[in-house]
């Protein structure tokens, strides 16, 4: 039995099941960082003072994380953009570079880790290292799920194309949703943990 | 987004390039706002001003929801009402101890 709306429309909701699906999930992914961001606030707001993150932190690395991220957002909808355009050639391309810019911001985060653990910041040192380490560590996992999925339909799951395109372009459309997700959570991060 | 022509597909494409020229650019404002002197409530207010614009550019034009149906506005508004309240719980907390 065929799944019902993977590529039509449900007249009552006027999505597709996955679309629908994925938005009622970034919706349980808002409250999700949004606790962390409520507990930021509160530990913040709960001591007279509190670090610079500049004082921890490294800003240029961060400046080029978000870079990375900006542009693997571009690329990753321009690779949904490609099989709307029947160019399966480029989405290869594009989803391609989508894992390359996601590949590099996780060697980036690795150096600032390993760097911070060198000279002895660790969560446990103090609150603000605690939230930042919480915080960043939870994206990176979202960045690794996103990675995982983004290879499977870039390699062996590329072959829906061939037999279902418009559920393919569907689904890849969700997996964008996703990954533009994940950069608008760094797009706060950044400033809130780095900059202020 | 699942009736576009390839005409508009290609008119998206050109909006995307420049929805990134965009997002970059405010990104170096992010930065640049944090070397400034404005006062330590002016720099965090201005720093979150420019996140939701580029937050915003991210939700209107890569996640496309300018063409979104009616179901995913309501989704977002329930969400947001919930974020909001998790949000203001510990404000609430900080204005109440203030307070005292």
């Amino acid at each position: 039995m065929d799944i019902p709306y993977t590529v039509k429309n449900r007249p009552d909701t006027g999505l597709y099941n996955g679309k629908l699906g994925v938005w009622l999930f970034l919706a349980s992914e808002v409250m999700l960082f949004g606790g962390l961001f409520s507990a930021y606030i509160f530990l913040r707001t709960g001591v007279d003072s509190w670090p610079l993150g500049t004082e921890y932190l490294d800003v240029p690395l961060a400046t080029l994380n978000t870079l990375f991220l900006i542009t693997s957002s571009v690329t990753m909808v321009m690779s949904w953009a490609s099989l709307k355009l029947n160019d399966f050639k480029k989405f290869k391309l594009y989803s391609g570079v989508t894992l390359f810019l996601a590949l590099a911001f996780l060697v980036v985060k690795y150096f600032e880790y390993t760097h911070k653990f060198h000279v002895g910041y660790l969560p446990s040192t103090n609150n603000f290292l605690g939230i930042y380490f919480t915080m960043t560590g939870l994206h990176v996992l979202h960045i690794i799920g996103g990675m995982i999925v983004i290879f499977y339909y870039w390699m062996p799951g590329a072959k829906m194309w061939e037999v279902d395109p418009e559920r393919f372009t569907n689904r890849i459309e969700i997996v964008g949703l996703y990954w533009h997700f994940v950069d608008l959570v760094w797009i706060f991060l950044f400033p809130v943990l780095y900059l202020l | 987004m699942s009736e576009l022509t390839p005409e508009e597909v290609k008119h998206h494409i050109k909006t995307y390039v420049l929805v990134f020229v965009a997002l970059a650019f405010l990104t170096v404002v992010t930065v640049g706002i944090s070397y400034l002197d404005l006062g330590h409530v002016g720099g965090i207010v201005l720093a979150l001003i420019v996140a939701s614009i580029k937050g915003t550019l991210v939700a209107c034009y890569f996640m496309h929801l300018l063409d979104e149906k009616v179901t995913i506005y309501w989704t977002l508004i329930a969400t947001v009402v919930a974020f909001l309240i998790l949000i203001f719980v510990p404000l609430g907390n900080m204005l109440a101890q203030a307070k005292i």
